[in-house]
């Protein structure tokens, strides 16, 4: 095992400065985020770097946290190096009101199935993406039912019995 | 030691006396050589008893009917023994299991593809009202795109809960008076859903 955490985040930094920073490393899945321009050019980074060789998309995929002011939605990339098997994950955080991507399909094919369901579910608009359309949900949807703005229940509802449904 | 042979040459014959059961005949009169009765009797007496079922199952309430098809709940007493897989020719639509909104189309399409008369079955609490999944993907109710005759409550219900709703819907068929599906009331409730 030549290729450690220690050393991606050497190199990234050096590489990046600044603009690669809250380095993390839950249960040993070295973790960091950038700002959302730099997400093609840091991932650009990772699959090209002759020692990094981060050339698997294993998923993509993003989170709405209602709570952090104009940083609501964040899109993660999991990247796997499948020579020295490391897996990173990477994160970019956007605003709600300008959800607004760079596509990663030009380096990962596999994204793009991907990018169409963090769209159908999260609303992220993937910045030149060939077919951005829903990929799951119905068509005729005209909301994103993922994020966290809708109550659990409608509790306004009467063709469900309370008692049944304990309510 | 090896099992005997049994050459099957004296067969008991099974004992059928008083365990036939003939369903009765309508109301009418009867006289010497002839019987008199009213149409919608005899139609209704007919459809009731050759009901020919779609099986539309999704998930575990498909498996329950499975059990109820089969021979210790035997769905064929009732007269529905022939399954028919396509819409065109079956009379029952019977919607086992849960509906997702974007099966909500195909739903309807395979309905609309069943010759009138027809009638839908909703069984279980997904097909009737969503169930448990009370979330944005799954259609609320079968009911929400096609009209449903008889609902089975249940999840899943047993088979007896299974055979109890095909015998409403064999009440409803036998009762139909013959001019309903002309009707104005009929019309108006499938344009309600959309159909012509």
């Amino acid at each position: 095992m030549s290729l450690s955490n220690e050393t991606i985040k050497a190199k990234l930094s050096e590489k990046f400065g600044d603009q690669v920073s809250n380095f993390q490393e839950p249960y040993g899945l070295l973790t960091f985020e950038s700002p959302k321009e730099m997400n093609l050019k840091v991932m650009q980074f990772l699959y090209d770097d002759e020692e990094l060789r981060f050339q698997f998309l294993t998923d993509l995929t993003a989170v709405h946290y209602p709570d952090k002011a104009a940083k609501e939605l964040a899109v993660v990339y999991h990247l796997h190096n499948l020579i020295d098997n490391i897996r990173i994950r990477f994160k970019v955080f956007t605003d709600i009101n300008s959800p607004d991507i760079f596509t990663a399909i030009q380096l990962y094919s596999s994204a793009n199935w991907m990018e169409r369901e963090t769209y159908d579910f999260f609303g992220i608009n993937f910045l030149g993406h060939p077919n951005l359309k829903r990929i799951l949900n119905v068509d005729e949807m005209d909301y994103f039912p993922m994020r966290k703005q809708y109550p659990l229940e409608d509790q306004t509802r009467i063709d469900k019995d309370d008692a049944m449904f304990g309510r | 030691m090896a099992r005997p042979v049994r050459f099957n040459i004296h067969p008991i014959l099974a004992d059928t006396k008083d365990s036939i059961s003939m369903v009765n005949m309508p109301e009418g009169h009867a006289g010497e050589g002839f019987f008199a009765t009213k149409l919608s009797d005899v139609v209704g007496l007919a459809r009731k008893n050759s009901m020919w079922p779609l099986p539309f199952a999704t998930s575990c309430c498909g498996i329950e009917f499975m059990a109820t098809m089969a021979s210790h709940y035997d769905l064929a007493r009732f007269g529905a023994e022939r399954l028919g897989f396509s819409p065109r020719q079956c009379d029952l639509l019977m919607v086992m299991g849960t509906i997702a909104k974007k099966m909500g189309p195909i739903l309807k399409q395979v309905y609309l593809q069943m010759a009138e008369p027809r009638w839908v079955m909703a069984v279980g609490a997904c097909a009737s009202s969503g169930g448990i999944f009370d979330t944005y993907s799954v259609l609320q109710g079968i009911d929400q795109v096609i009209p449903v005759d008889v609902y089975v409550p249940g999840c899943p219900p047993r088979p007896e809960a299974i055979l109890d709703g095909f015998m409403k819907i064999q009440d409803l068929v036998g009762e139909e008076r013959l001019r309903r599906r002309n009707g104005e009331g009929y019309k108006q409730l499938l344009e309600s859903y959309g159909i012509q």
